[in-house]
């Protein structure tokens, strides 16, 4: 195998290409018949809550699953048939880490690299750049467990790099993670993204998709509910602002349903959640304003622009994050 | 699915080999006691300490001329079995349950028929290289009659490893907990150590004791790595034996392949 840097394309080649996708585990329907158009490039996101069905769609896209039903073109080929060379040009970083705990840093990526076939020398001056690039050189020689969970995750994702794959993938890189570690990762993620890498990520963070992605479909019970860039689908579904009204302990009588009827007109939509009420608007300070003119004392207000977790919210009835 | 696969056997293995050549340095060190002192310490009780007090009749040996000469050949098959359920037992369930390595590969162009050759092939090379230093260790003690033998007992002993390495893979491919390894190691390797001719003739095991025993795969290891040590070979017994462990050889295979299969690809 020569060696290969990111290759320039066509910008409207397919890379995954699902139509009515399902998957079935016995009696149990994970993915329920989902279309799905990834191009080269494109940086595309699965979003939605546990159990939204999009590990098991990745699992597919990655060639390790076969489908239930449907049709499925990985990269032009068809997983049943070509699922070595596909998952020979793809980067695979699962949910869980599989790293060799007992192998060093630097054995985890050379060892890993030998899979594909490469020779020794390509093997180990890609290991190299590649440590360079997670910034992990200087623990080229430690153990992976002595690592913290922010390090293993970029030695995984510097993993998934070194057959220099035409396609990554991530399933939930920053679960788990802090808040320092996931910039740190984000930061990674995106220069591989202007380098041209064709992304595609699941995860349960709005952030997450709305800094990474630049069109996303949202998932819930094995379907996808919408798809569009994270603006526009903010824009499709839900308001400028959501202005975020906190009460005191509820007596009877008075608890946030209540609340809710009484403030129903103030926006175009209000959600009751267990601690707080949202309501929808395209301008967050007259909604407060008015709380107040009502004789109504929330104990704390928050305006604030509205994100995927609010379309999310309007979508399902649920957060994503339960 | 990933299984029907455009990546040959040979080729891998070959990407594999790197992987498991780290691992045997990491490891060759404390597997030194189980491999290599262990069993020197049951030639030295058994073969020539208990081997002592029993009398070195042919007749009642299968042919051998001391306990010691009886007893090691067998116990080296017995150890060849041994080693092998040692490697596909835990270590299997760790690549797939525990630090999931089989995952990591399985992201790569090997498929699992790849997984399980690469692994067998690491049993083959922890087989031979044990086998080899307990046959070595055996020569000062001159319980080999002949200088070819030596060379068919040790292939017989790779042999019914690898029968034993690719049959426990398969069981512990298809095992969800490491409890069942309790019942592995009490109702299946320690009766057949014990009772599959390494320690006495079967034919003392009576009739119906002696049948059973030689229904076992050690058995027939233990038989032909005996024969051949002592130069005591009856060729059409020993054309059953070969021709047994490989049959169970092949059936191991295709059971330990589609049990990684099962397990891994859902």
């Amino acid at each position: 195998m020569s060696a290969r840097p990111y290759r320039v394309a066509p910008v409207s080649e397919s890379m995954i290409r699902a139509v009515g996708l399902r998957k079935s585990f016995g009696d149990f329907e994970a993915v329920k018949g989902i279309d799905v158009d990834v191009r080269r490039g494109e940086s595309f996101g699965f979003l939605g809550p546990n159990g939204a069905g999009k590990s098991s769609t990745m699992r597919m896209i990655a060639a390790v699953s076969p489908i239930s039903g449907g049709e499925l073109r990985i990269l032009g080929m068809d997983p049943a048939v070509d699922g070595p060379t596909i998952r020979g040009r793809l980067g695979v970083c699962p949910q869980e880490d599989t790293l060799d705990n007992e192998l060093n840093v630097r054995d985890n990526l050379y060892i890993y690299g030998r899979y594909f076939g490469l020779p020794k020398g390509e093997v180990s001056s890609r290991v190299d750049e590649l440590l360079e690039f997670v910034q992990l050189t200087d623990k080229a020689k430690a153990k992976v467990e002595d690592l913290s969970g922010g390090m293993k995750r970029r030695l995984t994702i510097a993993r998934s790099l070194v057959n220099r794959p035409d396609l990554l993938l991530l399933d939930e890189p920053t679960t788990g993670l802090d808040p320092q570690a996931r910039h740190v990762l984000w930061d990674r993620l995106f220069r591989l993204k202007q380098a041209g890498v064709t992304i595609v990520l699941t995860t349960h963070y709005m952030d997450e998709a709305e800094q990474l992605c630049d069109r996303l479909v949202v998932m819930d019970k094995g379907l996808i509910v919408a798809e569009g860039s994270p603006l526009t689908l903010i824009r499709e579904h839900s308001t400028r602002e959501v202005a975020e009204l906190r009460f005191g302990v509820a007596e009877d009588g008075a608890g946030h349903e209540a609340l809710a009827e009484k403030i129903a007109d103030l926006g175009e939509r209000v959600e009751v959640l267990p601690d707080r009420l949202l309501v929808y608007s395209d301008d967050g300070e007259e909604v407060i304003a008015k709380v107040h003119e009502r004789g109504l004392q929330p104990i704390a207000v928050l305006v604030r622009r509205s994100s995927l977790e609010d379309v999310f919210l309007r979508l399902t009835g649920r957060t994503l994050v339960d | 699915m990933s299984t029907t696969t455009d990546l040959s056997l040979v080729e891998g293995m070959r990407r594999q080999s790197d992987y498991w050549l780290t691992v045997y340095k990491r490891t060759w060190k404390g597997s030194i006691i189980s491999s290599f002192v262990s069993p020197l310490f049951y030639v030295l009780a058994m073969g020539v300490l208990l081997g002592g007090f029993i009398e070195g009749d042919p007749d009642k040996l299968e042919g051998a001329t001391s306990y010691l000469a009886f007893i090691v050949p067998g116990l080296v098959a017995a150890h060849a079995m041994q080693t092998a359920v040692g490697e596909t037992t835990y270590p299997v369930m760790g690549a797939i349950k525990w630090h999931k390595s089989y995952f990591a590969q399985l992201a790569t162009p090997l498929a699992p028929v790849h997984l399980v050759a690469g692994h067998l092939m690491f049993v083959l090379a922890r087989l031979a290289t044990s086998c080899a230093v307990f046959m070595v260790v055996l020569v000062p003690f001159g319980v080999f009659e002949s200088w070819w033998g030596p060379f068919l007992a040790f292939a017989s002993q790779l042999l019914v490893g690898m029968v034993f390495g690719a049959l426990v893979f398969g069981f512990s491919a298809r095992l969800r907990s490491e409890e069942g390894f309790g019942v592995l190691f009490r109702l299946g390797v320690f009766p057949l150590f014990l009772f599959s001719g390494a320690f006495f003739p079967v034919d003392n095991l009576g009739s119906v004791g002696s049948f059973l025993a030689k229904l076992t795969p050690l058995w027939h290891g233990v038989n032909l790595s005996r024969m051949f040590s002592i130069d005591e070979v009856d060729w059409a017994l020993a054309g059953v034996n070969v021709a047994v462990l490989l049959v169970l050889l092949v059936v191991g295979w295709f059971w330990a392949v589609s049990g990684l299969t099962k397990r891994l690809v859902t």
